[in-house]
């Protein structure tokens, strides 16, 4: 018998891996990467390179923009064998990180290599992030104190 | 705002980016310090429809986000164009008095030399380096170039160039200190004849 799962796993639009992928640990991506079974052969389009990112922001939205300050950020661009681009931006200077996310993205918009990436390394790493952002939010909760006066009759 | 680029269509650029850019640069530079002399760059890198390998090998190692480039025709809107916005990031541009760099393929349509920036009185460096392919580095009309980096004196005799080119290249080094450096380009080779060069037409 086929049991449905009641759920559909996520199906990931290419913003939202791109940013899954940039977001992702380093390590995470690499055991991701070498758990893959058959490896696809991609040639560098771009080889990795290291530069430097201006951050921008804007004090609640509607301030006049101002510049925060620098990061360091790794970009590849790949090619797989089967002619797909794949690009990445990924904060940070590790190389062989920018390379694999450029090749997982390659993946992902290929229809026959898709199922291969999408639910056991994408939503893999969706969900460890996911984990993260909670426990670090519950630390922060933690800590909160609600300030209150008591009205003296 | 250019529209994206359609990065399926874009071939690779150097295999080693830091190395072999700097090779190419050390050709250059030598090519440039002696005039007339021809440099094999070898097949350093798969050029893009409608550059030479050489063209397309000092565009990679000598333009970045702040050369502006400036593509004839030929070049503008095609495989090449979209090549040079990934690889190098240049800005491009459609008024040759304020390209740094210049890629010629079809030199027989090209704008004159005198187009180009040729720098100012501050900054005569600035003036725009030309790279002109031609068919071939030899078997053209023969000139004599005497100058600086030059023993007594060396002929060239690139094939492929319009009537009148050395004429405009005379005109060019007598306006010395200014004027527009060249690089005549030919499948992996090259030979740069500076502004420095005084320019002999042979038989004329």
């Amino acid at each position: 018998m086929n049991i449905e799962p009641v759920v559909a796993p996520p199906r990931y639009e290419r913003k939202e891996w791109l940013s899954i992928l940039a977001k992702a640990r380093a390590d995470e991506v690499f055991s991701a990467w070498e758990a893959l079974g058959e490896r696809v052969g991609y040639q560098a389009l771009r080889a990795p390179e290291v530069g430097l990112l201006l951050v921008r922001g804007r004090m609640g939205g509607t301030g006049d923009a101002f510049n925060l300050g620098e990061m360091t950020l790794t970009r590849a661009a790949v090619r797989l064998e089967s002619g797909e681009t794949g690009v990445a931006y990924v904060a940070g200077r590790e190389r062989r990180h920018a390379e694999i996310a450029a090749a997982l993205d390659a993946m992902m918009q290929s229809p026959d290599l898709r199922p291969r990436v999408e639910q056991p390394i994408i939503a893999r790493l969706a969900g460890a992030q996911q984990t993260r952002r909670a426990v670090a939010a519950r630390k922060a909760a933690a800590t909160k104190v609600d300030f209150f006066t008591m009205v003296r009759s | 705002m250019s529209p994206a680029l359609d990065l399926d269509k874009i071939r690779p650029a150097f295999r080693d980016p830091v190395r072999d850019s700097q090779t190419v640069f050390r050709q250059v530079m030598d090519a440039v310090a002696r005039p007339g002399s021809q440099a094999d760059l070898g097949a350093i890198v798969e050029p893009p429809a409608g550059l030479d390998a050489a063209a397309a090998a000092v565009a990679l190692t000598l333009f970045d986000f702040e050369t502006t480039v400036w593509l004839d025709a030929v070049l503008s809107g095609g495989e090449a164009e979209a090549w040079l916005r990934f690889h190098c990031g240049c800005p491009l541009v459609s008024d040759p008095a304020k390209a740094a760099f210049a890629l010629i393929s079809d030199a027989k349509a090209a704008p004159a030399l005198s187009a180009f920036n040729p720098g100012d009185a501050k900054y005569p460096d600035r003036s725009t380096t030309v790279i002109v392919q031609v068919e071939s580095l030899d078997g053209g009309r023969p000139v004599t170039l005497t100058g600086p980096g030059i023993k007594d004196s060396v002929t060239v005799a690139p094939k492929g160039l319009p009537e009148g080119f050395w004429a405009q290249m005379q005109d060019n080094n007598s306006k010395f200190q200014f004027g527009v450096d060249v690089v005549i380009v030919s499948g992996q080779t090259l030979i740069a004849t500076p502004r420095s060069s005084h320019i002999q037409i042979q038989g004329g």
